[in-house]
């Protein structure tokens, strides 16, 4: 069964004078508790592909369901809706609100989602439990490292229980201790059957995946499954 | 719209005001309380110097209620019958009585050499009254800048308004003569009705009312010798009341006992000089144009403030919306935000304007020419600002953060 049916994604940027296209007709299903990773050189368009399947970004032309969901004709309150109940974002620079404590970034998307304060607390202390940072809860993004942002970027993720996290370069700003803390996160949750699609272009993390699509100049140009 | 946005939004407003720079917020609370002030102030300032005058208008020359001749009338009949009467209300506290009658006034009489020269005069209204009833009344004795007050066995003794001095009143113009050669103690010679009396200056009044300062007071029998007035009528009847909330009341009482028929009867506001009325409405007006310049340039502040704290904050939006916080829940956290400035403003603007400003100006008063300037600041007018100033900040808050919060999510979170 597959989450996600993505069928000649075209991604086209206009900059007023001439038009870049940065995806060319890609086509990927993802299946149900699958760990997808999509690697690719700078300029490759892993994150472009990222933003359309995570519904962060409309794409030029193609078709995406999620779910049973034809995301297409979405409205952008309904997108927003889906990506807060359907969907989980970790992003490069862990994306932090500054004024928010770890468990506050955790919180304001569960509150958004209809959960009471308490059962967000709750969610919330287990997510950052299950990260390994529940000591941190109290910290401003601003007092935490690299590393521990990047795990409450995680456990804002999971906290909601989305069925997919979808991963911009987790690792890119963190040290390799740091990085293999956070991969081996994604390696729990995926045994735990959570659906994660990350982007990524250090070729270590792939031996975790259930499948590697290489992505070229905006096309699939290889797909490697375990 | 819904609670959850809501409540969202009010998270997020309390925590973004809580950890924000405190020297940022200070500032902006700052700004918000010179802006409510200036909302308040300026426009006070204006109304209260009309005010000022009104109240003096009030305290020394109407009192609550004046009675005067009609205009067809040299003066009011049945006089006594119509004092009488008011001093046995129990409304009222004490009335006074006064003859008034055109005079003038020449100094420097004796040192004339030459037939051709223009004696050193002026005119002003000549009123007879009773020095200690007046006083019981308007207080007139506390107006006296120089010398003494009357006494009522002052045969030949006059104070004098500061209008018809030259020392007080250093106006040089054909039009309007006032004694040059004349000061307090100086012998003058008084003119009424064809009657000349010498008089010597015994007090100087000066009070910023028109009607004292451009009058001339003597012991009433006196100037009812002087003018022939053997009937007791007077020309004027000044009531103050124990309680100027009655002063409807009581007009309609002497209405209702017929002497609307003999005197006009007006209360201390249908007292007031044409031009002071004018004054107070085109004051009014000037202090709600500049009001409303006020609001408007609190308006801006506010936009500016917030549409810069949004933009400056444009990536942390775009990531609220990406883990799924709908646009009105932002919305809702900048609006809260420009509302506790705009509140906290207002309310430390209040404290000092009732706390500092209105004590400070009420025992300092701004000296101008036609009065003691006060600030005027009623209750009502200034929650109305309050709620202008608030309204105002709500749609300055909005519009921003409506802006930002539209913007798309993916280029707010990469900044492109």
């Amino acid at each position: 069964m597959h989450i996600i049916s993505a069928k000649k994604i075209v991604k086209t940027f206009h900059n007023g004078v001439t038009d870049q296209t940065v995806l060319r007709g890609v086509s990927l299903d993802v299946a149900l508790g699958e760990f997808v990773i999509i690697i690719g050189r700078s300029g490759a368009g892993k994150s472009t592909l990222l933003y359309q399947l995570g519904l962060l970004d409309h794409p030029t032309s193609g078709s995406l369901r999620i779910g049973e969901v034809d995301t297409e004709n979405l409205s952008s309150n309904a997108r927003t809706e889906f990506r807060l109940t359907e969907l989980g974002y970790i992003f490069q620079d862990y994306a932090l609100v500054p004024e928010l404590t770890a468990s506050e970034n955790i919180i304001v998307p569960l509150l958004m989602s209809g959960f009471s304060k308490k059962e967000s607390l709750i969610l919330a202390k287990d997510a950052l439990k299950k990260v390994g940072i529940e000591d941190k809860w109290n910290n401003l993004p601003s007092q935490l490292s690299g590393g521990e942002q990047q795990r409450v970027s995680v456990a804002r993720a999971i906290a909601g229980k989305p069925k997919i996290i979808f991963a911009d370069e987790p690792t890119a700003n963190l040290d390799s201790e740091s990085s293999a803390l956070v991969v081996n996160l994604f390696r729990t949750l995926h045994e735990e059957g959570q659906t994660i699609v990350m982007v990524t272009h250090e070729e270590e993390y792939t031996q975790y995946a259930d499948r590697v699509v290489t992505l070229r100049d905006g096309e699939i140009v290889d797909i490697k499954s375990k | 719209m819904n609670y959850k946005s809501i409540s969202v939004g009010t998270f997020l407003a309390v925590r973004q005001i809580r950890r924000a720079n405190i020297w940022t917020n200070t500032l902006i609370i700052f700004v918000m309380t010179l802006t409510f002030l200036n909302l308040v102030v300026v426009g006070g300032i204006l109304v209260g110097l009309i005010e000022a005058s009104v109240k003096s208008n009030r305290t020394h020359y109407s009192s609550d209620l004046l009675l005067s001749n009609l205009l067809e009338k040299t003066y009011i009949e049945g006089s006594t019958k119509i004092i009488k009467f008011a001093e046995g209300l129990p409304e009222v506290s004490a009335v006074t009585a006064r003859y008034v009658e055109s005079g003038r006034l020449e100094a420097g009489y004796k040192e004339r050499t030459r037939q051709g020269d223009i004696l050193d005069n002026a005119t002003g209204l000549v009123t007879g009254i009773d020095p200690a009833k007046e006083n019981e009344v308007t207080e007139l004795a506390s107006k006296v800048v120089e010398g003494e007050y009357l006494d009522s066995g002052d045969e030949d003794q006059i104070l004098i308004g500061g209008n018809l001095l030259f020392k007080y009143s250093p106006i040089d113009s054909p039009g309007l003569r006032n004694l040059k050669q004349a000061g307090l103690g100086s012998r003058v010679r008084l003119v009424v009705n064809g009657n000349t009396k010498e008089v010597t200056i015994k007090g100087i009044i000066k009070s910023k009312v028109g009607e004292l300062d451009q009058r001339i007071f003597m012991v009433d029998r006196v100037l009812r010798g002087m003018i022939g007035r053997t009937d007791y009528n007077v020309d004027e009847i000044a009531i103050k009341l124990k309680d100027p909330a009655y002063v409807n009341q009581v007009q309609q009482i002497l209405t209702d006992e017929g002497f609307a028929r003999v005197a006009k009867i007006r209360t201390w506001n249908e007292a007031q000089p044409k031009f002071l009325v004018d004054i107070k409405d085109a004051f009014a007006l000037l202090g709600d144009i500049i009001g409303s310049v006020g609001l408007v340039v609190a308006s801006i502040t506010i936009f500016i403030v917030i549409f810069v704290n949004a933009i400056t904050r444009r990536k942390y939006i775009g990531i609220l919306k990406g883990v799924g916080i709908d646009s009105f829940a932002i919305e809702v956290a900048y609006i809260i935000q420009s509302l506790f400035y705009a509140v906290a403003g207002t309310l430390i603007g209040i404290l000092i304007l009732y706390f500092v400003l209105v004590p400070f100006i009420d025992a300092h008063p701004i000296n101008f020419p036609f009065s003691d300037g006060i600030l005027v600041a009623t209750v009502s007018g200034t929650l109305w600002r309050a709620f202008a100033l608030l309204v105002a900040t709500i749609i300055a808050g909005y519009i921003p953060a409506k802006i930002v919060s539209r913007q798309n999510t993916l280029d707010a979170i990469l900044g492109r």
